[in-house]
């Protein structure tokens, strides 16, 4: 029974066909989706702070709408990811316990922190960069929720990506303090944002089975070399510099050569010693604590209301 | 329509009162983002704050240039009310103080739009936005007042506490001559009565003078809190006189 089972799944992958909620999967593959799913999903929960801390310094009206916005907006692509890894049998309020108490993880990029303005506008062009590149890929996964999902996330993320280059580019024709902060901006950024895509292949023992099951479609490494490719003839423009001394065109391959990102800096920041670990997640349990009986309060009131309902009905 | 210097300014105050309570309130709920009790609140309350900041960017651009005005002026410049600068204290406390500006925000918008006052166009767009808050605020009054004991507590409690800010709201607003303010402090009340009485909380008894005297604000003199809000909101603009962003 299970062996037709695993048949008809392997087909249906093997076809490039979507599995749907209902549909038999391997026990691997459902854990494996509800993890990077989770863990999508809180990286967009946690990624409301780093950006959150500017709305209120923001310096001018039209960025500070623009910033409310996108925290908005990430808010919202919180809740989808959670509602595509409840199709698969998680719990939301489980998934948040597992943040919370460091069991599941979210993107390393997170646990820098945001020193000046410029970094709202370096994040929206690397970071949302970087999403872009790993999440149009997801469109395709085999899981029809979370590539839905993706659909919809990748149209709002590139309007970000946008707007946070946009905001460099003013910043880049403005006064030479607003240049400085750019370039440091970037500067502190660049390797933060290489590492997003992950360890190099080599050492991405998961990554193989994700292929495979067609969860994820393409390498890290590849992933890593397509944002490169992208983000360089952008800094042109923009006019500012990498910091990379190793970074130059191969016309040979017709890719970018790059420098190794520090992946013991990855290693530590992954398993929580990075700048801003301790804060992120502080920040995200002391919300949810002090949360606590803003939300027992509305459980027992619809408890309530139900119950008058049901009186209401008898008389 | 022509308009004579006296009530240029005139309309240039009215448009301060308006938009600096929508810049205001937009900012203290700007600092809940990340700390809101449920995803879903970090999703309205930003929703919120953006129709705000909206409706105060109109109103600013009548009177100036927005930035200037929101980032050069000093403490003693603002013509917001008090109610919208009070800290957002827990979150019985924000949802007291929406209730109290969104209900009021409501009766005021929904008369001037259907008035033929300079501020019509404006109000009739931000009268659905500000149904659309008082509601939210409304069905939170309901869960928190009718919820648990501690969350009857904490909204009392709020309600208490940000009561005395809510006579200001009716002190009459030079240049707004079509609102009848004794007649929307009466429906503010009723509306309000109701919906802490469904809520099984009392309505309080004290006064409604504000910090100084009712009108306060209005007039620059504002509590304490407002100029550490406007020192964060300020500092990076003023740190770079000229730049554009």
């Amino acid at each position: 029974m299970t062996e037709q089972l695993q048949e008809h799944f392997d087909a249906t992958i093997s076809r490039d066909q979507r599995i749907e909620p209902r549909d038999w999967m391997p026990d691997g593959y459902r854990k494996t989706l509800i993890r990077q799913i989770a863990q999508h999903a809180h990286s967009e929960i946690i990624g409301m702070q780093p950006e959150g801390e500017w709305i209120t310094r923001a310096p001018s009206l039209r960025r500070k709408a623009i910033l409310f916005a996108k925290v908005q907006d990430e808010a919202g692509h919180g809740l989808y990811l959670y509602s595509a890894a409840e199709t698969l049998g998680a719990d939301r309020a489980d998934l948040t316990n597992r943040l919370i108490e460091g069991r599941q993880k979210y993107s390393s990029i997170f646990n820098y922190p945001t020193l000046s303005f410029a970094d709202v506008g370096v994040i929206g062009w690397f970071v949302d960069g970087a999403a872009i590149c790993n999440q149009v890929p997801l469109c395709r996964s085999s899981y029809g929720p979370y590539a839905r999902a993706m659909v919809r996330i990748c149209k709002e993320e590139s309007f970000h990506q946008r707007q946070g280059y946009e905001l460099l580019m003013t910043m880049m024709r403005g006064t030479e303090a607003q240049r400085e902060m750019v370039q440091d901006a970037v500067n502190r950024w660049w390797w933060p944002s290489l590492m997003m895509f992950g360890p190099p292949d080599d050492a991405s023992p998961n990554s193989a089975q994700s292929m495979a099951w067609k969860i994820k479609r393409h390498s890290n490494d590849e992933l890593r070399r397509r944002f490169v490719d992208m983000t360089v003839p952008q800094a042109e423009k923009l006019g500012v510099t990498l910091p990379d001394p190793e970074l130059r065109w191969n016309a040979e391959r017709g890719h970018h050569d790059f420098g190794t990102p520090d992946w013991d800096e990855l290693m530590r920041v992954i398993k929580g010693d990075g700048p801003c670990n301790d804060q992120r997640m502080e920040r995200r349990r002391s919300a949810h604590e002090e949360g606590a009986w803003v939300r027992e309060a509305a459980t027992v009131h619809a408890a309530k209301q139900a119950a008058r309902e049901r009186k209401g009905a008898v008389a | 329509m022509t308009t004579t210097p006296a009530a240029e300014t005139v309309r240039t105050a009215a448009a301060l009162a308006l938009g600096d309570d929508a810049l205001v309130l937009s900012h203290r709920l700007g600092e809940w983002a990340g700390h809101a009790p449920v995803l879903e609140e970090e999703v309205a309350l930003a929703n919120i704050a953006l129709d705000l900041l909206g409706q105060a960017r109109v109103l600013l651009s009548t009177a100036g240039d927005e930035d200037e005005l929101a980032f050069l002026r000093e403490e003693r410049a603002f013509r917001n009310c008090q109610l919208v600068e009070q800290p957002n204290g827990d979150f019985a406390h924000t949802i007291a103080r929406q209730l109290f500006f969104s209900t009021y925000q409501h009766l005021l918008h929904d008369r001037l739009a259907s008035g033929d006052g300079p501020f019509a166009p404006l109000a009739g767009k931000a009268v659905k936005e500000a149904a659309y808050h008082r509601d939210h605020a409304e069905q939170w009054t309901l869960r928190l007042g009718d919820g648990t004991d501690e969350s009857h507590g904490r909204t009392q409690r709020a309600v208490d506490a940000l009561w005395r800010y809510t006579g200001e709201l009716f002190q009459p607003v030079e240049g707004l001559d079509e609102v009848d303010w004794a007649g929307l402090e009466r429906t503010w009340l009723e509306l309000v009565t109701d919906v802490l009485g469904r809520a099984t909380l009392t309505v309080p008894e004290g006064p409604r003078t504000g910090a100084w005297s009712a009108g306060a604000g209005r007039q620059g003199l504002h509590t304490e809190p407002f100029g550490r809000m406007i020192a964060e909101m300020q500092h990076l603009h003023r740190s770079h006189p000229g730049a554009t962003w």
